[in-house]
């Protein structure tokens, strides 16, 4: 009963959200699109509502950042969502008349709003506040960046890399350091010697970290998974399919996926116990941001970082993160635009990652640093930082660094969404029901070539 | 007839009954009428909330969905699990409510149990499921294979990720169980105790007696149950589909209306959505007429 009064609800949400966007008008209707930003927000009082965002229940990373914007302008009222961004509030928010001045949105998901004139081209608001894209890494801007044109600027940068169980690699006699991550037969060998149990694994030995990780096997294995103009699904290339199916593999010497997943699923995958600290896993490809996970769960585990690989050898990662973006119907402009530059210039990246240094001190914990979208910004946190108590994290951030310069990103997509969905439902197939991989992405990339067609009429 | 206004006591009554319904009768045409009205239309156009242009594209959303795969998947879903869940709550509640009805002066306690897990929210109870029906080390296995039975793979099989979502959905059958108590504690006992006299067991008693007598309780419960199975929506989208990776799960736990709430709010496929709400508010009015229909052979009302 309280599924139905819940779809109930839901349905009405449907239909009131239809109600609110007029029918034949939408959001974007008679919006001004890239308002022309002359001029820093001025001395008069000024309000400000950030979406997606948190400073109240946020760290120290967003605090130093936002204080230090209140500094610089004492007379704009800064109000924040307090949560992460969500489709749906956003579209409420959107829809009711009441959009946020700037938003906080992930770089995966910017082509959809982009594709629907959401947001605002920031052409004037760089040039009026001296933001310099160059300084920020070259992925990372080809995310925000449509037709030549910025849409948003990058706040973070995740990356993905393979983090390694030392002594489980070396008591199967294999050498983390040397380990040759482009050859996919030796990832198979290895992942035989890796796993422990069987059928009813107590370590595994590789996790590919399917059906999510998909587009950096399909990238490793020399196509990308979307073209660089985020308009061409490439889910049917024979390249693909083969990166699918190998990857997949990975999990039949612990019995095939569904005993896989039931192991994985009693991790501590963050705390003091996790699969790293507990020898449950040899190896898996993985965010850079787990290394902060590790280092203030189990500082003192064995761990080896490496850059993931393409079969020819090269490094490669798929990167990620959030951006900041002034939505066309914002209030005021000039204020968003200013926030945006306060949060993403490269002193208040400075300011923000010597308040995470304090808290690590404080904490007596090892700091890892900030993976800021900033390369200056970065230069400087990590010339600085001081990991020497902790090697392997100190061999782990310096992995980290080098391979932000060989770094793929989804480019922004009309139906980023839908896209997705798309490679992850066909990889769900292709797992849970042995189907062949090169006839379900081939169907899969119709029908979200179709998506995406529409989505960018 | 009144001589100061002309108007029989009938329509004074009648006009007056008006103006008390009148709040509701705004309220629904307003907020319930008037809105599915709109996503009546809504589904024969490309409605995107974030675009400026909708443009009338007739059935085309009706023939997507036709030949939509996900369609296919996540009915199929739905479907599987209301032809289970809901003879199972149905059975349970049941058998449920007479054991309670035996317990004496700890009925109140327990029926406060039973009917805990109704007022438990419903994402914590998607929480709290994807612990206890782990594969390795949930509860529910512990307790299978204490007893010799090999525990299933309840949340990463897709062929036991639907039977894991029963089990869970029945964990909240105290609504039930408090409506079967209700309509037991109704049944006079003259009846029961003239079938003893007449020599009656407890079956032919049950069978005879408490059946038909709360067969009024058990369509009512036959029908709200099916329309919420087939809008199956929160618990599942918690433990699937609320932020974390899908895993094994995507497909196999796509249940039509969180596919009808992806298009909506994910993919902002209003027009598409809303053909979707369409089919399935048809879908549940032609299984609810049916059920009323057939109501009739077995529902015993007692002014019949």
């Amino acid at each position: 009963m309280r599924a139905r009064s819940t779809a109930s609800g839901l349905a009405l949400a449907l239909i009131a959200a239809a109600c609110g966007g007029g029918g034949a008008g939408g959001v974007g209707d008679n919006t001004p699109q890239g308002e022309e930003i002359t001029a820093a927000p001025s001395d008069a009082q000024a309000s400000l509502f950030v979406f997606g965002a948190t400073y109240e229940t946020g760290d120290e990373i967003a605090k130093t950042r936002v204080d230090r914007f209140q500094e610089l302008y004492p007379s704009v009222d800064v109000e924040f969502s307090e949560s992460g961004f969500e489709e749906q509030p956003f579209l409420s928010a959107l829809a009711s008349g009441d959009p946020p001045d700037v938003v906080n949105i992930p770089r995966n998901q910017l082509g959809t709003f982009i594709a629907r004139g959401v947001l605002d081209p920031l052409d004037s608001c760089l040039e009026a506040e001296g933001i310099d894209m160059g300084v920020f890494y070259e992925s990372a801007v080809e995310q925000v960046t449509v037709e030549g044109v910025a849409y948003a600027v990058p706040e973070f940068f995740n990356s993905r890399l393979w983090m390694i169980n030392t002594k489980a690699f070396e008591d199967a006699g294999l050498n983390p350091d040397e380990f040759d991550f482009s050859d996919w037969d030796a990832i198979a060998d290895a992942n035989e010697k890796l796993t422990k149990g069987g059928n009813r694994p107590t370590r595994l030995g590789i996790d590919p970290k399917l059906p999510e990780f998909l587009p950096l096997w399909a990238v490793a294995n020399g196509t990308p998974v979307i073209s660089d103009d985020g308009m061409e699904s490439q889910l049917d290339d024979p390249a693909v399919a083969e990166a699918l199916e190998f990857a997949n593999s990975l999990h039949e010497p612990a019995g095939g996926r569904t005993s896989f997943l039931d192991f994985r699923d009693t991790w501590d995958f963050f705390g003091a116990k996790n699969q790293f600290a507990q020898d449950q896993l040899a190896a898996m490809p993985m965010e850079q941001w787990y290394l902060t996970v590790l280092a203030e769960a189990s500082p003192d585990v064995d761990l080896t970082v490496r850059p993931f690989e393409t079969r020819d050898g090269e490094p490669i990662t798929w990167a990620d993160g959030n951006s900041w973006a002034i939505p066309a119907e914002s209030q005021d402009k000039a204020a968003a635009c200013a926030f945006i530059r306060a949060m993403t210039e490269k002193d208040a990246w400075l300011a923000a990652a010597e308040a995470r240094a304090q808290t690590a001190k404080k904490e007596n914990q090892p700091n890892t640093g900030v993976y800021t979208g900033n390369r200056e910004a970065d230069e400087e946190i990590f010339a600085n930082l001081d990991l020497g108590e902790w090697p392997w994290l100190e061999e782990a951030v310096q992995v980290v660094r080098d391979v932000q310069e060989h770094a793929w990103s989804l480019p922004p997509s009309p139906a980023s969404a839908q896209f997705e969905n798309a490679y992850k439902a066909a990889g769900d197939e292709v797992m849970n029901q042995g189907t062949d991989a090169e006839q379900v992405l081939t169907q899969a990339d119709e029908r979200v070539q179709r998506e995406i067609d529409r989505a960018a009429r | 007839m009144s001589a100061n206004t002309g108007l029989t006591n009938q329509q004074r009554e009648f006009r007056w009954a008006m103006v008390f319904m009148s709040p509701w009768i705004v309220g629904f045409l307003v907020f319930m009428a008037g809105p599915m009205l709109w996503s009546l239309w809504l589904s024969f156009t490309d409605y995107d909330p974030l675009r400026a242009n909708t443009a009338f594209v007739g059935l085309d959303n009706y023939r997507e969905l036709l030949v939509d795969p996900e369609v296919r998947t996540s009915l199929w879903n739905t479907v599987f699990f209301t032809v289970f869940y809901v003879p199972g709550t149905i059975a349970s509640g049941l058998a449920l409510a007479l054991l309670l009805q035996r317990v004496g002066r700890a009925v109140g306690f327990f029926r406060t149990a039973f009917y805990l897990p109704n007022i438990t929210p419903a994402v914590a109870v998607g929480a709290l499921f994807l612990l206890l029906l782990n594969g390795r080390d949930g509860l529910v296995n512990q307790a299978l294979r204490a007893i010799g039975l090999p525990g299933p793979s309840w949340l990463n099989d897709p062929a036991w990720i639907k039977p894991g979502v029963i089990l869970m959905m029945l964990w909240s059958v105290g609504s039930t169980v408090i409506i079967y108590l209700a309509a037991l504690q109704n049944v006079p006992r003259d009846l029961y105790e003239a079938a003893e006299v007449d020599g009656a067991g407890a079956w032919h008693k049950f069978r005879y007696i408490t059946l038909p007598m709360i067969s009024g309780a058990i369509f009512f419960t036959l029908i709200i149950n099916t329309i919420a199975s087939l809008q199956l929506f929160t618990e599942v989208y918690a433990m699937f589909f609320g932020g974390q990776e899908s895993g094994a799960a995507g497909q196999a736990a796509l249940f039509y209306v969180i596919y009808l709430f992806r298009n909506a709010f994910e993919f902002f496929a209003m027009g598409y959505a809303s053909a979707l709400a369409w089919v399935l508010f048809v879908v549940i009015g032609i299984i609810t007429v049916i059920q009323v229909k057939t109501s009739k052979r077995w529902v015993y009302y007692e002014g019949d």
